[in-house]
């Protein structure tokens, strides 16, 4: 049995562990419940951790159901198992299993008489993210990227007691419900232009047409329901509403992992269907999903700092760092990819580390807002306050951590493109960091002046309902234990050299449309068939110049966290002065933006709109028959 | 040209835009969810249409000949595997909706405030 | 944003929407065009798989691994209501009263009730040969059941409803599919390649894994409607959270 044989087990494992889970849930108790589903999810690691290692020999592919095609043309799915398609899974399955071992003994009123409902969704939601990582068919995509946004639907709404959550859950699902018909929408279009649903087969009979309205309609159709996915600005107003109410460990997953794959997946649409001949020319999807991609960086950085309900700040923090994703994915390069690649890894260990040590803090104190908890939590400050400060130190960059190596491939790829691409990267992360570090220190040591209390028109992140039993016990060690695994995790993405080879090959290999063809049986007469990879040059680990730009942030956003905590209490007509300068920026700027953030139903659909509007008009001015 | 020929295309867009709009403006989630469910029926005509041949017939050969002219089978495979996904998505935010009234007793999408900024 | 600019804002978008979409259709092949190149080789499979329905052998042989993820989105949909619509200890039940029905009401729901539960089996059962299939028949059936409760009352209706056993039935049924594909497997075979002898065309046991799968599905379908409106009656009906239940009061009138 080979490696590309068992492909299809990354969906069908997880689906048999939900079944089990829903059936044992009956009889196990909550132990019970909680072993079976980390066994279950420790088996995944290990099967994905094996086809990665396969995945070294080259692409797997499987034709499920053996419905290989015969010269070209065939009516089956394909699976296709390339090195950054396995490795998202891989990371998927990790963090399923992190957010399980987290979630043991966390919720107060499992369903009665389905103990096991909470672990099976879980499980669902793992099989709905690898079978989008790994499908090679636009329609079967489609399928999956509804189940994993449907499980996400009901994951979110979890705790029913609060109206937030159900409100968080409602958008949502109604925004991520519609985009994603916009984007079947697209996938219509594209089966009546070429007659085929697989991926590598649209983008070979794209080739017989010109690059036409009805091609730019249905790319922005189809990149609709990703981005929506992966909260490109203006798409992204369901994110923080969402992600401030999911239940911690449902967090880690959304934010961790589920936002990039709407990046993974427009970089896949765009590379195998629409980047030949008769698709989308490299310049206007450069152009386009660079600018988009800034403004989504900085306007995360800038809702960000200006969160105090701290879920909803590290929400801010992913649109932030999505906007870069979206950047070094725009660069259509190998580097950029590759970078990215290593960027999303890094970023999913501690951006779920800090979700789980935000879920320590509304255990023990029954809040997650920065105000109200400062200076509350400093008996923790050894233990959770020290991670949380590492993670926002790697959140800023901070070298040798996984994000700071992803951000100074990605960063470099970018400053050969446009010069002051760097300067975005650099600025947005340091706010990011900025902000989590504020609070760090608010919360853990209790620095700075108190803040204002008064709360204008913002989501507060007090009155939560307490996820857990009881409120007065010590931290679970599992709530501990797994942020430090994934903060570590991050950090030896960033030191040993075998991640960074592994992904520069992924990279080539992610960016060769030709290689996509040749795996699953679709090489151009005139190629050979075997995936060709041009020699490998030794690949970049640390430079000079990345851990320079990385030590810049990180100290910059040390800066600007100073600045916060102590700047009000300054003394002197400089500093008086810069205080109302700042008070007035807020006031023109900065208050607007934040009341778009209405979280109002209505505002998201409308945006939903705009953006399909804006990217129509975009693509159609740049791309010319 | 043609004018009735890209008619039932765009029926669709037209369907789409109209689900959109009932989002936009709706009062009622509910309604917000019934528009939705409208917006998707954009994806049922645009499938079905694209797969229609002129003298098609069912793609059902239990009681024709193996060498009638059928429709195309597979998009309506698709629209089949679209009602199911549209259905069970429909149901899962009509139980959010229910438990917003339930106990929180509001379904207006306009006076949900708890979110914001 | 006010509602005013928000609808002004939708109809600038809608227009540019409206405008290029447009252009597109004009570029789209004719309506009812003759080339269907992937319509042609699915019906071409079929024959060759000695289904006569060319949706079953797409849906549950060519493309199975399409319904399996949709099998799993509905049983997700199952653990989402569960999880969603659960009892809290912020609940106060009431428990189902008699109704008064109409007799003719009564007469035609039990003569009603066993046709539809007969029609949906027919469905189900003939997925792979006539129109309708696991989807439909499931959907049939489920609707079927709840006939009892349009023609006598939500009592009627629970005795006739083995709620546990259909949550299990349910459960089991999204696993047979999986468990199916992995049968492949272990025959050293690819995951849900159609292994089991194909029969003879046009009879019930033509098709080979379709009808399997297929039935399967019904009783997925069939099993989880009833499941998920078991959840939204009781919700809607009987259960008061703190806010009230206005659905209650409508639905009692």
């Amino acid at each position: 049995m080979t490696a590309a044989q068992l492909l299809p087990l990354a969906v069908a494992v997880p689906l048999l562990g939900a079944v089990t889970l829903a059936l044992a849930g009956r009889l196990l108790p909550r132990l019970g419940c909680d072993i079976l589903a980390t066994a279950w999810a420790s088996a995944d690691v290990v099967l994905l951790a094996g086809l990665w290692h396969c995945s070294s020999r080259g692409t797997q592919v499987n034709w499920v159901g053996a419905w290989k095609p015969t010269g070209g043309e065939g009516v089956g799915i394909v699976l296709v198992g390339d090195r950054i398609g396995i490795g998202l899974a891989l990371l998927i399955t990790v963090l399923i299993l992190a957010a399980l071992l987290y979630a043991w003994r966390f919720f107060e009123e499992p369903p009665a008489g389905h103990r096991g409902t909470f672990p099976a969704l879980i499980l669902l939601f793992e099989a709905g993210m690898c079978g989008f990582a790994l499908t090679g068919d636009l329609f079967n995509a489609f399928v999956f990227f509804e189940l994993m946004g449907a499980v996400a639907y009901a994951l979110t709404g979890y705790h029913v007691e609060d109206p937030r959550p159900l409100q968080g859950a409602l958008t949502f699902g109604v925004i991520n419900s519609l985009a994603a018909y916009c984007s079947l929408m697209g996938i219509a279009l594209l089966y009546a232009r070429t007659g085929e649903l697989g991926m590598a087969q649209i983008g070979r009979h794209l080739a017989g047409h010109s690059a036409d309205a009805l091609i730019v309609v249905a790319f922005v159709l189809v990149l609709t329901g990703l981005l929506v996915k992966g909260a490109m600005a203006p798409f992204h107003f369901w994110l923080p509403d969402a992600h401030a109410v999911a239940p911690t460990p449902v967090c880690m997953l959304l934010s961790g992992v589920m936002v990039e794959l709407g990046v993974y997946g427009a970089a896949r649409v765009y590379w195998t269907l629409f980047s030949g001949p008769g698709g989308i020319p490299a310049h206007a999807m450069r152009d386009v999903l660079t600018s988009t991609g800034v403004v989504t960086a900085l306007l995360g950085a800038v809702m960000c700092w200006q969160q105090r309900h701290i879920k909803r700040m590290l929400a801010f923090s992913t649109i932030s760092h999505v906007g870069l994703f979206l950047v070094g994915i725009s660069l259509l390069s190998p580097q950029g990819v590759t970078g990215t690649a290593l960027y999303v890894a890094g970023h999913a260990g501690v951006k779920a580390a800090l979700f789980a040590l935000t879920g320590v803090l509304l255990d023990q104190h029954g809040s997650v807002d920065e105000h109200s908890l400062y200076g509350r939590a400093r008996e923790l400050r050894r233990s959770a306050g020290i991670m949380f400060v590492l993670g926002a130190l790697a959140l800023a960059g901070l070298p040798p951590f996984g994000t700071g190596l992803g951000k100074a491939l990605t960063e470099h790829a970018a400053g050969e493109f446009l010069g002051w691409l760097p300067a975005v990267f650099v600025l947005t992360s340091a706010i990011t960091g900025a902000t989590v570090l504020r609070t760090a220190a608010r919360v853990f040591t209790g620095a700075g002046g108190r803040p204002d209390a008064t709360a204008g028109a913002q989501t507060r992140g007090d009155h939560e309902e307490p996820e857990v039993r009881d409120p007065g016990r010590p931290v679970p060690a599992p709530m501990l234990v797994v942020p430090a695994l994934l903060l570590a995790g991050s950090l030896v993405l960033g030191l040993l050299p075998g991640p960074v080879t592994a992904l520069t090959r992924a990279g080539q290999l992610f960016t060769s449309r030709a290689a996509y063809l040749a795996a699953v049986g679709l090489a151009p007469t005139n190629q050979p068939a075997m995936p060709v990879v041009t020699p490998v040059a030794p690949p970049v680990v640390w430079t000079g110049e990345g851990i320079a730009l990385g030590l810049l942030s990180t100290i910059l956003a040390a800066a600007l966290a100073a600045t916060a905590l102590w700047g009000p209490a300054l003394q002197g007509a400089a500093a008086h002065r810069l205080r109302g300068l700042a008070a007035a920026v807020t006031q023109r700027l900065v208050a607007p933006l934040r009341s778009l953030h209405s979280g109002r139903l209505g505002d998201n659909a409308v945006w939903l709109a705009t953006g399909v509007a804006v990217l129509l008009v975009a693509f159609s001015t740049l791309v010319q028959p | 040209m043609n004018l009735l020929g890209p008619l039932p295309y765009l029926v669709a867009g037209w369907l789409l835009l109209v689900g959109v709009y009932g989002l936009v403006t709706s009062r009622n989630l509910i309604h917000a969810v019934g528009c939705l469910a409208v917006a998707q029926s954009s994806t049922y005509v645009l499938l079905l249409t694209v797969g229609f041949r002129r003298g098609g017939t069912a793609p059902v050969y239990s009681d024709t000949s193996p060498r009638s002219v059928v429709v195309d089978p597979v998009v309506q495979a698709l629209a089949l595997t679209d009602v199911v996904v549209g259905a069970t998505v429909t149901a899962l935010l009509l139980a959010l909706v229910i438990q917003l009234h339930n106990r929180h007793s509001t379904i207006d999408p306009d006076r949900l405030n708890a979110l914001r900024g | 944003m006010s509602r005013t600019a928000r609808i002004r804002l939708f109809w600038g978008a809608a227009a540019v929407i409206a405008a290029l979409y447009t252009m597109a259709c004009l570029r789209l092949p004719h309506f009812g065009t003759a080339v269907h190149p992937y319509g042609d080789r699915a019906v071409a499979a079929t024959l060759r798989q000695r289904t006569a329905n060319t949706i079953s052998s797409i849906n549950f042989d060519q493309r199975a691994f399409d319904t399996l993820g949709e099998e799993s989105i509905l049983f997700g949909a199952v653990l989402g209501a569960t999880a969603l619509l659960r009892r809290t200890s912020h609940d106060h039940n009431t428990r189902p009263r008699p109704v008064r029905v109409l007799p003719s009401t009564r007469l035609f729901g039990a003569l009603l009730l066993p046709v539809a539960l007969l029609t949906g089996i027919y469905i189900v059962a003939h997925g792979q040969l006539s129109p309708g299939g696991g989807f439909q028949g499931g959907v049939v059936l489920a609707t079927a059941l709840h006939l009892a409760y349009v023609a006598a009352d939500y009592r009627a209706l629970q005795r006739i409803r083995p709620r546990e056993l259909l949550d299990q039935a349910d459960a089991v049924a999204a696993g047979a599919f999986t468990v199916l594909g992995l049968a492949g497997l272990v025959a050293g075979v690819a995951y849900l390649q159609n292994v089991l002898p194909l029969g003879t065309f046009n009879t019930l046991s033509s098709g080979g894994l379709v009808p399997v799968i297929n039935a399967a599905v019904g009783i997925e379908v069939a099993s989880g409607v009833i499941v998920v409106l078991a959840y939204f009656l009781d919700q809607t009906l009987f259960a008061t959270g703190p806010a009230g239940g206005a659905f209650r009061k409508k639905a009692e009138r």
